[in-house]
């Protein structure tokens, strides 16, 4: 009665959830954004706007200026003018412009989060959860270091370095803009950000907020475009300081056109996290750690654990636990509060992480996908796992930046350490095991910047985050990342 | 029952509190709306084994609670019955007569509930005793102070020797967490309970605070996934005391849901010790069904 021949369970059942949308109406779009240069928007020289669209629906959200070399000039001058007054306030004047930012960003959560998840694709849950309120602890936590930059360097006399150039990635636009402008400020530093070219709204409702906060005109100057806008940020000659979030790729040709120069730069680059599975681990949450660790944000996450390694005698336990919690996750509408996994950013984005789920089945490994029924119109893609995978794999070796995770199985905890490390990356890695000694032997010899004990994917403002070798140099959060903005 | 080999329970898989406290939090985040809510309510309902546990109970009350088991709130048409009414062994012939003619089962109490401090045979004859006086199922309590000692084998005889006693009734096996301090302990006595011949799990007695909560009950849930993979059988699950509104209820259906699946939606395999949820659900499809909320007085208080 009780018992059948084949134990599996049924996640696919008749008590289905109805959709429950987040409300749109309350939200302020504009049909045009120009470029925010000295506290006023402004049309650009270019007189061209692109198009921002709705990963999840295709539709086009809005039309967004394209900044030429000049209209970088425009706002590298006005930082460099607002740069004699901003840094020469009180530490403890400072610190009360970014508390506002940090306290307007709190009121309008609600606001930033169906934006950017009507641009960037990812669940709201995400972006009301996590994306947000991270975002605004940032500003929070840097405004509080603005009067103490001597305490925090004693006998060091920090300075501010000048001009920020900031390019920021699309997969966290409104958090990564956070990262950047919190530290900056709060070291006296000036700003130009130029958001990603497929999400760039937040950034300008970022723009609208930090003219409603009152901050000097031309301390933040927030301008929008592609690869040539960036490139003409890097390349400005009255830039002090460059920071990049991105691609590998990008963050080498951009080290290549600084050296030889003045500026200070930092680069957070692309990962290949290993997350590993001891067999005395918390088998259940090591499953979930694996869910967050590549799933979160559709895999869009430099710091994704996107190779598992699990210990060959608990393996096939830990690949049908991950099976059966796949199959619970909801793929779908972003703007559904019940939507685990929303749509990938673009479909440039979509193709490419279609090419390598092809190259993982030319070579050899063995693909299981939950059988979710996915949206039609938007691009999505369904959670993608590789069993049976090897290093000499092109899906081990190259970050795909979606939800699609290899895994590895290993013996001894030195083959994992040399399979770990054995990249040209070096941002994260991920340990799960019950015994505290053998977290620690691990901390110590993985290259990774950001190594977590039995969890994943967790940020927080005061801890440092950056890589090793290809995944970028230099660290944000914390007072690692107050001190790139300082010169000492 | 098939032969299954009883594993080493020192071996149990450990568990992570703060692992399990963010699943939990992300059950909680799921938003149950319209068509699916109503269905929810109405599947809380059906699963409750309505309850009175005191030392003042007497036949008056006990009959007054089954008929309110039976007719939930007969002014809207269609709601389901609750699936059992649980009393104290001098009750049972009592809520069986009461109950003739539902499909509402009668679970008892037994083992010297809710301390569990007596002989063994006491115990036997405690279950015997409402098992011949109609008892459908049997809620039994562990040897608290025998577990947190390391006598599993003791534990481990006493659940086999009242599943004996309990010829066709089924078993549920009362844990009380709540005394058991750690998650781990919780998985430990959810495999061992198992091994034993559990039919049900259960989380407390009521009497212990705290009773119930989503973590104790999540780490259970997966015992009972782990279990099933290993032996085939099903085992049913039972949070009780402290589940009082249907918003923690319906997040409890979210995390079973998602956790065992579709086959443990129902009152066989999952139910709700509880004495106040029944109204709390009943208030919420009134409001449903007509649009506003309604006073507490116009909900029956048996």
């Amino acid at each position: 009665m009780s018992t059948t021949k084949e134990p599996k369970l049924n996640f696919n059942s008749a008590w289905d959830l109805a959709p429950a949308p987040e409300d749109t109406k309350h939200i302020s779009l504009k049909k045009q954004y120009d470029l925010f240069i000295n506290g006023e928007f402004v049309k650009p020289n270019s007189k061209k706007y692109f198009a921002t669209y709705n990963p999840a629906t295709e539709e086009k959200i809005a039309d967004v200026a394209e900044a030429d070399e000049k209209d970088v000039d425009k706002a590298v001058k006005a930082a460099r003018s607002a740069f004699g007054k901003w840094s020469k306030l009180t530490g403890k004047e400072r610190g009360k412009y970014i508390y506002r930012i940090a306290r307007l960003m709190q009121e309008r959560a609600r606001e930033f989060a169906v934006i950017e998840t009507m641009d960037g694709g990812k669940s709201i849950r995400e972006s009301r959860d996590i994306d947000v309120p991270l975002a605004a602890n940032h500003f929070f936590y840097y405004a509080g270091w603005a009067d103490k930059l001597e305490y925090a360097f004693p006998n060091k006399n920090p300075k501010p370095l000048g001009i920020a150039g900031q390019i920021i990635p699309w997969n966290f636009p409104l958090l990564m803009a956070a990262w950047k402008i919190a530290p900056a400020l709060a070291a006296g530093n000036t700003v130009v950000l130029k958001p990603a070219e497929t999400t760039p709204l937040t950034a300008l409702k970022l723009a609208e907020l930090i003219r409603d906060s009152g901050l000097p005109n031309g301390v933040v100057n927030i301008i929008t475009g592609a690869g040539k806008t960036g490139a003409a940020i890097v390349n400005h000659p009255d830039i002090n300081k460059i920071a990049f979030t991105g691609s590998t790729d990008v963050g080498k040709l951009i080290q290549r056109s600084v050296s030889g120069t003045d500026k200070k730069l930092t680069l957070e680059l692309g990962g290949k996290a290993a997350n590993i599975i001891f067999d005395d681990a918390p088998l259940d949450q090591a499953v979930e750690g694996i869910i967050n660790g590549i799933f979160f944000n559709q895999g869009h996450v430099c710091c994704a654990g996107s190779r598992l390694f699990v210990q060959e005698s608990v393996a096939d336990l830990v690949i049908r636990k991950l099976k059966d919690r796949m199959q619970t996750l909801r793929v779908g509408d972003p703007m559904d509060k019940n939507t685990d996994i929303g749509a990938i950013n673009s479909k440039e984005q979509l193709g490419k992480i279609n090419d390598y789920i092809k190259i993982g089945k030319d070579e050899g490994a063995e693909m299981y996908q939950s059988t979710c029924v996915i949206p039609k119109k938007g691009y999505f893609c369904r959670p993608t796992i590789f069993l049976n995978a090897t290093q000499s794999h092109r899906i081990v070796q190259e970050e795909i930046f979606g939800p699609v995770l290899t895994i590895q199985t290993f013996r001894t905890i030195e083959e994992v350490i040399e399979k770990a490390n054995n990249i040209p990356y070096g941002l994260s890695a991920g340990v799960w095991t019950d015994k505290g000694s053998k977290i620690f032997n691990l901390t110590t010899k993985l290259k990774a910047g950001v190594i977590w004990a039995n969890t994943y994917n967790k940020f927080d403002p005061t801890s440092p985050f950056g890589g090793y070798k290809e995944s970028g140099f230099g660290r944000e959060g914390g007072l690692h990342g107050l001190s790139a903005y300082l010169d000492m | 029952m098939a032969k299954t080999i009883i594993p080493d329970f020192r071996k149990t898989p450990t568990v992570d509190q703060v692992g399990i406290e963010e699943r939990v939090a992300r059950f909680t985040t799921r938003s149950i709306k319209k068509a699916s809510k109503m269905e929810g309510l109405k599947m809380v309902l059906s699963m409750i084994d309505l309850t009175t546990l005191e030392g003042k109970d007497t036949e008056g009350k006990v009959k007054q609670m089954c008929y309110k088991a039976a007719h939930l709130h007969d002014v809207i048409p269609g709601l389901p019955t609750v699936a059992a009414v649980c009393v104290y062994p001098s009750m049972v012939k009592t809520a069986k007569a009461a109950l003739k003619g539902t499909n509402i089962k009668v679970a008892s109490v037994s083992t010297a509930f809710p301390s569990g401090q007596s002989t063994p045979e006491i115990k036997i004859l405690d279950t015997k005793f409402a098992v011949e006086n109609g008892a459908d199922e049997i809620d039994m309590v562990i040897s608290r102070g025998e577990f947190l000692s390391g006598n599993y084998n003791f534990v481990f005889e006493e659940i086999a020797a009242i599943k004996e006693a309990c010829g066709k009734a089924r078993l549920k096996v009362i844990f009380e967490t709540g005394e058991l301090s750690t998650l781990d302990n919780v998985r430990k006595i959810s495999d061992l309970a198992m091994y034993a011949g559990a039919d049900f799990i259960k989380t407390s007695t009521g009497k212990i605070s705290p009773a119930a909560t989503m973590p104790v009950t999540l780490v259970m849930l997966e015992a009972i996934r782990d279990y099933y993979y290993a032996t085939g059988r099903m085992v049913g699950m039972k949070p009780a005391g402290g589940i009082s509104t249907s918003k923690l209820a319906m997040q409890y259906l979210i995390m079973v849901n998602e956790t065992l699946g579709a086959a443990w939606l129902s009152s066989e395999w999952f139910r709700f010790g509880a004495s106040s949820l029944a109204n709390d659900v009943l208030m919420q499809i009134a409001k449903e069904t007509h649009g506003v909320y309604q006073s507490s007085d116009y909900f029956s208080k048996d």
